[in-house]
């Protein structure tokens, strides 16, 4: 019994870092705009396509993934460039708007440049699973878990130790002041989408060889993001991490112990509670203070 | 020439009701034989519609190069209903109306088959769908027929592989779309007639990514001697990965909904060892020479990969089969009054199809039995019968 809870444990901590990696996409960009960028999740099914298409160009897998999150940081920059910037005077409603069109565009295009069947990508050592107190997972998984860890852990000291780091948490703070300061907000607000682009991609190249890609795959794991980031509190690291993990596993809990049918009711439901009681999500509060 | 400027005068002193018959006599003379089509040829249905359109003109090609049938040509008319039923209605009116069709040949979906179903009853029009559930066919209707095998035969021959292999006690997984859930049921509806205790039953999400899970859970239930994954598009291959992640080691069975090349690609390595039933076109070549199918499912695999350069599909087959059922029973009829074809297309026995062996009779207008379906099981990353 306690193997069963042990795989459920494992299943929904594997999914729900990959959920963190997506909602820290949406906190980046909501704390340098507060827009909620409906297109985080167009950033994974690039990341992961562009992966296929590289490393079946005979790109090895590095470079593949690599040149994928260049390219996915490309899509980014040019969505800021393009359909935000222009648009900078308009109302955060609009500008979220404006990420739901082109969230529609990105997914069209990746139908046309692709196709629309589903792809594999091959895992980064192996498929032989590795047995865990009676649970299995696959190798990839610890390469999921390890590589959140090193971003989370990038990013804390971006926003802690660098200078363009702690601009982009000036900004989120107070923009007039920020402005005030000598900080462009325009060059923020352009980091802040390269760098949601990049970690969406990362994500995206992390669990296609566990769950394998198409051009509509965004549509899902950016929603399960965005609810992992408002559960933790929108704008939070530290939160998304925790809203991202705990969606996973109750989520995998769900579906484990009550029944499959019912799963995403069930973690949705539970999200719905704690945003009734706690509006700003678990560690929404702190987070207006600190990132 | 005279003969028709006669049945023409005829007709018009005689009144509507002797036109179609009037005119239907001097048809024959030269006029070409119609068959009306609607097929699914764009939208999301278009997967079946593509083959099917391709398959239906290619052999009328074929059958005209060979001087047509009764020494008439044939006339394909075609419309592209996009897999919309409310299309497909209207279309098939214009193929009965104006068209007048001898018979119509297509319907690539269930829902587009069941709304122009009340118009060839209406009308009197014999209809051969190519749609595959069982509900075209059950009840019978008087002018449908449908020739693709049904979610039910797929379930039949999977326990009947169970059964063989004594396997009471199986766990189910499915998927929840409209496939997967048919599938379920019908499975559920005929285990006790092969002595299946189905003692465990999970569901999992279209868009779901891991069903770790739920293959948990089935891995629990006590007693389990095999697992089928009722599933189409990517969760069948999920299902294969998680399944041998988590180190199942009962026989793990998929429907005939992944049975392309494609579940071999998603799944690798994890796919070794999944049996799963398939029509015998998917594995032309491997058949035995002494199997009396192999001849008409090469010959159609050679012509249509021939022709378009893409790799065939069951789909396309059914078209071949509908085609082809019709113009037999033209030639039996030896007219295309629409009576004498549906009485003898419902008399059709023995003729050799893509999907197998034709049997129809005036209870089964499908008439297929369970040889259509062969057992294969994933060796090497590819096919190999069972048996």
């Amino acid at each position: 019994m306690s193997a069963q809870l042990a795989q459920f444990l494992l299943t929904g901590v594997t999914i729900g870092a990959i959920y963190a990696l997506v909602a820290l996409g949406f906190g980046i960009i909501y704390n340098a705009s507060h827009v909620i960028n409906f297109a985080q999740g167009e950033f994974v099914m690039i990341g992961g396509m562009a992966a296929v298409s590289f490393n079946g160009l005979g790109l090895p897998l590095p470079l593949a993934a690599l040149a994928a999150i260049g390219c996915t940081t490309l899509v980014g920059l040019a969505l800021e460039k393009l359909a935000v910037e222009p648009a900078r005077g308009a109302s955060v409603v609009t500008l979220i708007i404006i990420t739901i069109g082109a969230s529609i565009l990105l997914r069209g295009l990746a139908s046309l440049v692709w196709d629309k069947r589903i792809h594999p990508l091959p895992a980064f050592s192996g498929e032989r699973p590795i047995d865990i107190a009676g649970a299995t997972i696959v190798p990839q998984t610890l390469w999921v878990l390890g590589v959140t860890a090193v971003c989370v852990a990038l990013l804390w000291w971006t926003f802690n130790r660098t200078l363009t780091g702690k601009a982009m948490l000036a900004v989120s703070h107070n923009r007039l002041a920020a402005q005030l300061m000598g900080i462009s907000v325009r060059r923020v607000l352009l980091a802040s989408f390269g760098l949601a682009a990049a970690l969406g991609a990362l994500a995206g190249i992390l669990i296609a060889p566990i769950t394998f890609t198409a051009w509509d795959v965004g549509v899902m794991l950016g929603l399960k993001g965005f609810a992992a980031a408002m559960l933790g509190g929108l704008g939070s690291g530290p939160g998304a991490v925790l809203g991202g993990l705990a969606l996973g596993v109750i989520e995998s809990l769900g579906a484990g112990y009550v029944s499959s049918a019912y799963k995403d009711v069930i973690a949705f439901a539970i999200i719905l509670v704690v945003l009734v009681f706690m509006p700003g999500g678990l560690l929404g509060k702190r987070s207006t203070e600190r990132v | 020439m005279a003969i028709r400027s006669r049945a023409g005068a005829l007709a018009r002193r005689l009144g509507l009701g002797v036109v179609a018959a009037a005119f239907a006599i001097s048809a024959q003379a030269a006029d070409p034989i119609r068959i009306g089509s609607f097929l699914a040829v764009t939208g999301p249905a278009s997967f079946l519609g593509d083959p099917e359109q391709k398959t239906l003109e290619l052999y009328v090609e074929k059958l005209n190069a060979a001087g047509g049938v009764l020494g008439r040509k044939l006339e394909l008319v075609v419309y592209d209903s996009a897999g919309d039923a409310e299309k497909a209605r209207t279309f098939a009116k214009r193929l009965i109306e104006q068209d007048k069709v001898d018979v119509i040949v297509g319907g690539s979906t269930t829902g587009e088959t069941m709304a122009v179903v009340p118009l060839v009853e209406q009308a009197g029009m014999p209809f051969i769908s190519l749609a595959g559930a069982v509900v075209i066919v059950e009840p019978v209707k008087k002018w449908v027929f449908k020739t693709p095998h049904t979610d039910r035969m797929a379930c039949e021959k999977i326990f009947g592989d169970m059964q063989a292999r004594g396997i009471k006690k199986v766990g189910l997984i499915s998927g929840s779309g409209g496939f997967d859930k048919s599938m379920r049921a019908q499975c559920l509806k005929v285990t006790s007639k092969y002595g299946i205790e189905v003692i465990a039953d999970e569901t999992y999400g279209g868009g779901d990514t891991d069903m770790s899970a739920q293959l948990t859970k089935i891995k629990a239930a006590p007693g389990l001697q095999a697992v089928l994954n009722a599933g189409f598009g990517q969760g069948p291959a999920i299902v294969t990965k998680n399944y041998r992640q988590l180190g199942i080691s009962v026989p793990l069975y998929q429907s005939h909904g992944v049975a392309s090349k494609q579940y071999i690609k998603l799944s690798g390595a994890a796919a070794n060892g999944v049996r799963l039933p398939a029509a015998a076109l998917l594995v032309a070549e491997t058949l035995p020479d002494s199997d009396p199918q192999k001849a008409v499912v090469v010959e159609y695999k050679k012509a249509y990969e021939g022709k378009f350069g893409s790799e065939v599909s069951t789909f396309g087959g059914h078209a071949y089969d509908g085609l082809m059922l019709a113009v037999e029973a033209i030639k039996k009829a030896g007219s295309t009054d629409k009576a004498k074809l549906r009485d003898a297309l419902e008399s059709t026995r023995g003729w050799m199809g893509t999907a197998g062996v034709f049997n129809l009779t005036p209870q089964d207008h499908m008439g297929l039995d369970l040889t259509a379906f062969r057992m294969l099981e994933v060796r090497n990353d590819d096919w190999t019968l069972v048996k």
